[in-house]
């Protein structure tokens, strides 16, 4: 778009942000600011919490038109685009090691190559089900953020700084809607019970270390340093909510090894076929 | 033409949230910093309010149409997440135009733990405290839904980001 076209467009009242403009994607040189681009076990590290953040804002987004209110609709499409927003900074930074775009990751990678956890593909369920997996994965993302802001590699740090304001607010909205299906009626605790039940295997694999954390060292944090304290945080939501938590067995999962459940191939089918079927098509 | 750089901060300004249109970037503290380089490009910093924010796109794009317009020819705009943006960055002639145009301003060091305790949020149509909350997400990142209990108006609150 030429500057002339657009010349009475800034402080204009009619310009809105929903006008798509070509280029949206983030810049490398955008996040490159923090310091310059990362190593391989950093952009490693990145990448995974990208593919997460991604692999969840794609999920949730699936509600929009079909929250069971008008707010929750809202709510869950906002925590869509949080999620989205910490995507686009983690692949951004991991990118960078590798001269790709946000957009290269994103759209051009096969089910194999995302470092996601199962936990973050699980299908949206019932509402009760959404619910409980953003519960687990909130209080979660809100210690591993909390903890990365004192991560040695400045980028993380600041994109977590960013993150951590916002998971803040999401981990409040599972935590209030839980007390609320948990206690509310005999229909509504059915199916937390439930969610509980079939998201549990999952939650093992958020815990597990890998050999990149040797590597790592200061710049990432042990995912099995965070367990006492999410199973301490999750019980309390759970015990207010009139829930247990399970004492099932985890399943066996290799997210970070990129092997998934069936569920991711056709999630990034659907996120990944406009993008595919027209190469470098821009709104 | 000065080059100082009050002047470049004074064009930069001039650019406005796009869902906000009452509020300039520099009200909303998202204009961090304005250089002009050795080569006479300028450099704009500005920082995003939420991570996944769309106006970012558009603030970016609007501002170098306001350098365009002022004969600026090369004009860079960077993103920065650190330091992480707060509403403390809000100037107080922004929460006024914002209480104007009908959005509550944030109020209070915002939530702790899952029972909100901040300050009562004013209704920006009747003024009255005797509000509530119906959503803590809005119709953008960066706003609840509030709705006043004397007035019975629903209305935006833009919330605590401390």
């Amino acid at each position: 778009m030429s500057a002339t076209e657009t010349t009475e467009s800034y402080g204009d009242s009619t310009a809105s942000a929903t006008r798509i403009t070509p280029g949206n994607a983030l810049r490398p040189e955008d996040i490159q600011l923090q310091q310059g681009a990362p190593g391989e076990a950093v952009a490693q590290y990145a990448l995974r919490l990208g593919d997460d953040a991604l692999v969840l804002a794609q999920r949730l987004s699936n509600w929009i038109s079909r929250g069971p209110e008008i707010e929750e609709d809202i709510a869950l499409g906002n925590i869509a685009l949080d999620q989205l927003g910490h995507a686009r900074s983690f692949l951004s930074y991991a990118g960078l090691a590798w001269g790709k775009s946000e957009d290269d990751l994103a759209y051009w990678r096969e089910e194999e190559d995302f470092r996601s956890l199962h936990l973050f593909e699980q299908p949206n369920g019932d509402f009760g089900v959404t619910i409980m997996r953003q519960l687990m994965i909130s209080i979660y993302q809100h210690l591993l953020y909390t903890e990365l802001l004192d991560s040695s590699d400045e980028t993380i740090s600041a994109i977590c700084a960013k993150a951590v304001k916002e998971v803040d607010y999401h981990r409040d909205h599972a935590i209030m809607w839980t007390r609320r299906l948990g206690i509310g009626t005999e229909e509504s605790a059915r199916r937390m019970r439930h969610a509980l039940e079939v998201l549990w295997p999952y939650v093992g694999e958020l815990f597990e270390d890998e050999d990149l954390y040797d590597e790592l060292g200061d710049a990432g944090v042990r995912p099995s340093s965070l367990r006492e304290r999410w199973d301490t945080e999750f019980a309390a939501v759970l015990e207010s909510a009139d829930l247990e938590v399970p004492t099932g067995p985890f399943a066996l999962c290799r997210g970070r090894h990129g092997e998934h459940s069936e569920h991711l191939g056709h999630l990034l089918a659907e996120m990944q076929v406009l993008a595919r079927k027209h190469p470098g098509a821009s709104w | 033409m000065s080059t100082s750089t009050t002047t470049l901060w004074a064009i930069a300004a001039q650019v406005c949230d796009p869902e906000i249109p009452v509020l300039s970037i520099e009200d909303l503290g998202i204009l961090r910093d304005v250089q002009l380089a050795e080569d006479g490009g300028v450099r704009v910093v500005i920082t995003p309010t939420y991570s996944g924010c769309p106006a970012m796109d558009a603030i970016r794009e609007d501002l170098q149409t306001a350098f365009h317009a002022e004969g600026y020819g090369d004009v860079t705009v960077d993103l920065v997440l650190s330091p992480a943006w707060t509403t403390d960055w809000m100037s107080e002639s922004g929460k006024l135009k914002l209480e104007e145009y009908g959005i509550a301003p944030p109020t209070g060091t915002g939530h702790r733990g899952p029972v909100t305790l901040g300050l009562a949020v004013k209704c920006p149509l009747c003024h009255s405290l005797n509000t509530k909350e119906l959503s803590r997400f809005g119709s953008t990142s960066c706003k609840a839904l509030y709705q006043c209990r004397e007035c019975l108006e629903p209305f935006d609150y833009f919330k605590v980001l401390s």
